[in-house]
């Protein structure tokens, strides 16, 4: 398999060039929220192997939270984050970044501090501002952008197929139907309209890797677990201790904000989504943080790499970042639906999950022993969230009515294509899913 | 849980507990107001019916909803405005990207709309006549009295008409309705509750009172030391030192659906090659319900609390029916209320909640995409207007085509997590539930998603294994109007009669 990789790279705008910036990223869009894949800076559409990439403009709208602790705001100089996440090597990405688009990218660079459009080897500049996230959510690692679309294109025809020949062939003659479905397959493949791309082999140093982060992580917890027993009562009770005295800020979000931001959702079935606010201060609230991203980004590569995060099964890709010195965190999802379900979902399954980590950010709701409270209370909640929420000013998936669902059902198609079921109750069961 | 308060029923409008069934003529009308003063004079002493019950039941009724703009020219400051929600501050019609969600796009969108797709000229106030039959001529009079024409210009009559108990498709109407828990039983705690219950918390309806997750939803609450009038409110549950002037009132959420009935039954004649048993079965399937308002699913056989066990159309979840082979995933019925619990089968102990909890214990891909129903419940008090035309009149070839359809009305706490999100998330999805291309049978707009695939399909998943697809359904229904409105409680309608008007009598 082809694992993805996430890239990001942040540079600060310099100032007064913001609009100039946002006028620019405008271009890209056909309009409001719907990008142009062949735009002439960035066509993101001519890049095998990218999933999703957004281009965001980084700006503390919130930072004024921060004064609920006493502290004054940190000042924050607005950056250009151009994110994304690619099948294959993030260096692989970069070069064909630099090949295509070398002269659209250096535009847009351009507006942001220490570039030269001339001067600059656009490849380590690239690599040099690029920043890897704390945490990383793949709804399914390894699964490529090139096998999504020869899925799709699998479902369709099968599905097209299935409908002319049910009838003819009889609705109950399950294995019949399996078998001219089968045919079907084998014929559309040799025709060059159907082609089924065998995974490529799992890179050794990946593999090395992932395993030795497999059970390094516990293995390291393990070995630190006596001191965390130790400290367990400390912690606890310097967690109440903040839980309590944690100033909850309950600002209702401006319309006008609300305007901007839903102005780019729901004009295709998936969405973006971006927050970005100020961590709590003190040592504790960072620990905790870590601790948390550290959780999350281990299970979600060993444990939910497979179609579902705990109980949410509607999110692509996400991922966490620290910036700022550790000082603000940066989150960035793909997910199905409209942002109302995402809330919802968010709230009714796994409120504990958002508690542990969003949590440490400032102004969130108020929780109890980490898990609870926070975001069960709805409305504060959804309130947050929103106001710390960042339009993205450019937002391109390869694949943006096709939900994660799908995906995963797709997969299972093929899966039936590939391996023969032996009763007919599997073969029914196949059936069902074209 | 809160320790709870009665509630007052005399202070709650009336169509909050009752849908007032037996009072058949309606009059629905959309008022601006044309001297404040009047209005006003006219408000404070208007016979609006509340909530207690009588006996014997009354020949008459009254309501009243006042829209955002309504209640700006009857001159609430604007600080208490803006703690109602946004969904009612900017109103259903009033953000494209609203529309967007709602799937009021293309032949549904507000600019063909009949009434109230300008949102800046929104009908003010909102007035429900209700009567025995042949009563509300009589009726309208009484209510109007002389103050009436002087204080508010009738914009329109809004279309209504006493078909029995079935919608103009001719399927039995009204059926699934929550059950309001006025005495406040049943626990929010959301750790508790992994089954569906028919019951609903009064907060999901009435503002007010602790919601679905034990929680108040926001609403104007006035300091009575800065306004002496506000005194006469409730005192807000949650901060007695506060007066709620969102208590034991709603928000209603009112839609006119024109019924295209002799387009939906001929469709599914053509598609059934005219054979009488697959149409009604087809038309069956996309309800969710026979036209007698049986479900296609069996009785539960365990308890529903809030649902009698001897409620044969009512006493049903999909549990059994996960896939959908018996009543489809995308049946109208299904998407509008897919009966879930917190969790998607009981928890069966510790352990089994801690895996489900982390996403596990499942044994289906598509089990866990709809969950917790129970905060997306529309208590609904719609009525029908056209003239009836029976599914055998429609298969006509010269049926008459008339304005004909449904006054859509429900009754919700928040807007946005309950009617809008049961509108975008769930009917007019095209991947509700894992579907395949389709959307609401009957209430999808079947315009194509932005890559184009199509929304048009209708399929139902049968034991043989392949799905029965049904393709190109066109336009059944469509928006012809709609607004959102808040309906005060009666101290709240005495407040609002009584808060003094600056400047002008002349709203401009």
């Amino acid at each position: 398999m082809t694992p993805q990789s996430a890239f990001m790279i942040v540079a600060t705008v310099r100032d007064g060039q913001v609009n100039d910036l946002r006028n620019l990223l405008a271009d890209m869009n056909k309009s409001p929220g719907v990008v142009d894949p062949n735009n002439s800076l960035l066509p993101f559409g001519q890049f095998v192997g990218l999933h999703v990439a957004r281009l965001v403009i980084l700006e503390a709208k919130t930072a004024d939270e921060i004064s609920a602790y006493g502290l004054t705001p940190r000042p924050w100089q607005s950056s250009l984050v151009f994110l994304g996440d690619y099948d294959g090597e993030t260096d692989a990405f970069f070069a064909q970044l630099v090949t295509k688009s070398g002269t659209g990218l250096a535009k847009i660079f351009s507006f942001c501090e220490g570039f030269s459009q001339q001067n600059d080897d656009l490849l380590a500049w690239l690599k040099a501002h690029d920043i890897q996230p704390q945490a990383n959510y793949i709804n399914h690692i390894g699964r490529t952008v090139r096998q999504v679309h020869e899925e799709v294109a699998l479902h369709q025809s099968l599905s097209d197929y299935l409908q002319t020949i049910v009838d003819e062939v009889g609705r109950g003659n399950t294995r019949a139907l399996r078998q001219k479905l089968l045919s079907h397959v084998e014929l559309e493949k040799h025709a060059g309209r159907l082609s089924l791309t065998p995974p490529e082999t799992t890179p050794t140093t990946w593999k090395i890797r992932n395993l030795l982060h497999k059970f390094g992580i516990p293995l390291l917890l393990l070995l630190l677990s006596p001191l965390f027993l130790i400290l367990a009562p400390f912690i606890a009770w310097r967690l109440r201790i903040l839980e309590r005295s944690d100033p909850e800020i309950v600002i209702r979000p401006e319309h006008q904000h609300i305007r901007e931001l839903s102005v780019q959702e729901d004009r295709y079935i998936s969405n973006q989504f971006n927050v970005f606010g100020d961590i709590k201060p003190g040592l504790f609230r960072l620990f905790l943080l870590k601790f948390s991203l550290l959780l999350l980004d281990y299970s979600a590569r060993h444990i939910y790499n497979r179609g579902f995060l705990t109980r949410v099964k509607t999110i692509h890709f996400a991922r966490w970042v620290l910036m700022d010195n550790n000082r603000r965190v940066f989150f960035a999802s793909n997910y199905d639906g409209s942002l109302e379900s995402y809330m919802d979902d968010f709230i009714n399954k796994v409120a504990w999950g958002l508690n542990l980590v969003f949590s440490n950010g400032v102004g969130y709701p108020t929780t109890k022993w980490l898990i609870k409270g926070g975001a069960e209370h709805e409305q504060e909640f959804k309130f947050t969230l929103r106001r710390h929420q960042l339009p993205s000013e450019v937002w391109y998936k390869a694949y943006p009515d096709i939900t994660a669902y799908e995906l995963s059902r797709n997969s299972l198609i093929r899966q039936g294509v590939e391996i023969r079921q032996s009763s007919n109750e599997e073969i029914r069961a196949w059936l069902s899913l074209i | 849980m809160k320790d709870s308060s009665q509630v007052n029923f005399d202070d709650l409008q009336g169509l909050l507990r009752y849908s007032h069934g037996k009072l058949t003529d309606t009059c629905f009308m959309l008022l601006n107001i044309a001297d404040i003063r009047a209005a006003k004079q006219w408000l404070d002493s208007a016979p609006i019916s509340n909530a207690t019950a009588t006996k014997p039941l009354p020949a008459t009724a009254l309501q009243i909803a006042f829209s955002v703009q309504g209640l700006r020219v009857l001159g609430l400051k604007k600080s208490v405005i803006d703690e109602f929600s946004d969904e009612f501050i900017i109103g259903m019609a009033g953000d494209e990207s609203r529309s967007r969600r709602l799937g009021d796009i293309a032949a549904n969108a507000p600019e063909h709309w009949h009434w109230g797709g300008d949102a800046a000229q929104v009908a003010h106030v909102l007035l429900l006549l209700y009567a025995k039959k042949d009563g509300i001529e009589a009726w309208r009079k009484n209510v109007e009295g002389e103050q009436f024409s002087q204080a508010f210009n009738l914009l329109a009559l809004l279309p209504t008409l006493d078909i029995g108990a079935i919608e103009p498709f001719g399927f039995s109407d009204g059926i699934s309705q929550p059950k309001i828990d006025w005495t406040r039983q049943q626990s929010t705690d959301i750790h508790k509750r992994d089954r569906y219950s028919n019951f609903l918390t009064v907060g999901e309806m009435v503002l007010g009172y602790p919601n679905e997750y034990g929680e108040y939803t926001n609403r104007p609450l006035i300091n009575p030391k800065q306004d002496k009038l506000a005194a006469e409110l409730p005192d807000a549950e949650e901060n007695p030192a506060l007066k709620d002037l969102g208590r034991n009132g709603s928000y209603l959420v009112i839609r006119q659906l024109h019924q295209d009935v002799p387009g939906f039954w001929q469709f599914l004649d053509k598609v059934t090659g005219s054979v009488a048993e697959k149409r009604e079965q087809l038309a069956a399937s996309m309800v969710g319900r026979r036209r007698d308002g049986s479900p296609l699913v069996p009785m539960a056989d365990e308890p529903i609390p809030g649902s009698a066990p001897t409620n044969q159309n009512n006493h049903f979840t999909y549990r059994i029916d996960p896939n959908g082979q018996k009543c489809p995933l995308g049946a109208h019925i299904r998407r509008a209320n897919p009966r879930t619990g917190d969790f998607p089968t009981p928890v069966t102990g510790f352990i089994n909640r801690l895996l489900k909890i982390l996403g596990f214990a499942t044994t289906r891909a598509d089990e866990d995409l709809i969950a917790s129903t129970r905060f997306h419940r529309i208590p609904r008090r719609g009525r029908s207007y056209g003239p009836l035309l029976t599914p055998e009149q429609a298969l006509k070839a010269d049926a008459p085509e008339a304005e004909r359809g449904l006054q859509f009305i429900c009754l919700v706490a928040n807007i946005s997590r309950q009617f809008e999100f049961v509108q975008n998330a769930w009917s007019m999805s095209s991947k509700f539930g894992g579907v395949q291309q389709e959307s609401d049978p009957l209430l999808g707009h079947r315009e194509p998603l932005q890559s184009n695939d199509s929304t048009a399909q209708f399929n139902q998943p049968d034991a043989s294994g392949p799905m029965q697809k049904t393709c190109e359904l066109p336009q059944f229904i469509r928006v012809r109007g709609g607004g959102y409105f808040f309906m005060p409680g009666l101290r709240a309608i005495k407040y609002i009669a009584a808060v003094p008007i600056n400047g002008s009598e002349k709203p401009s």
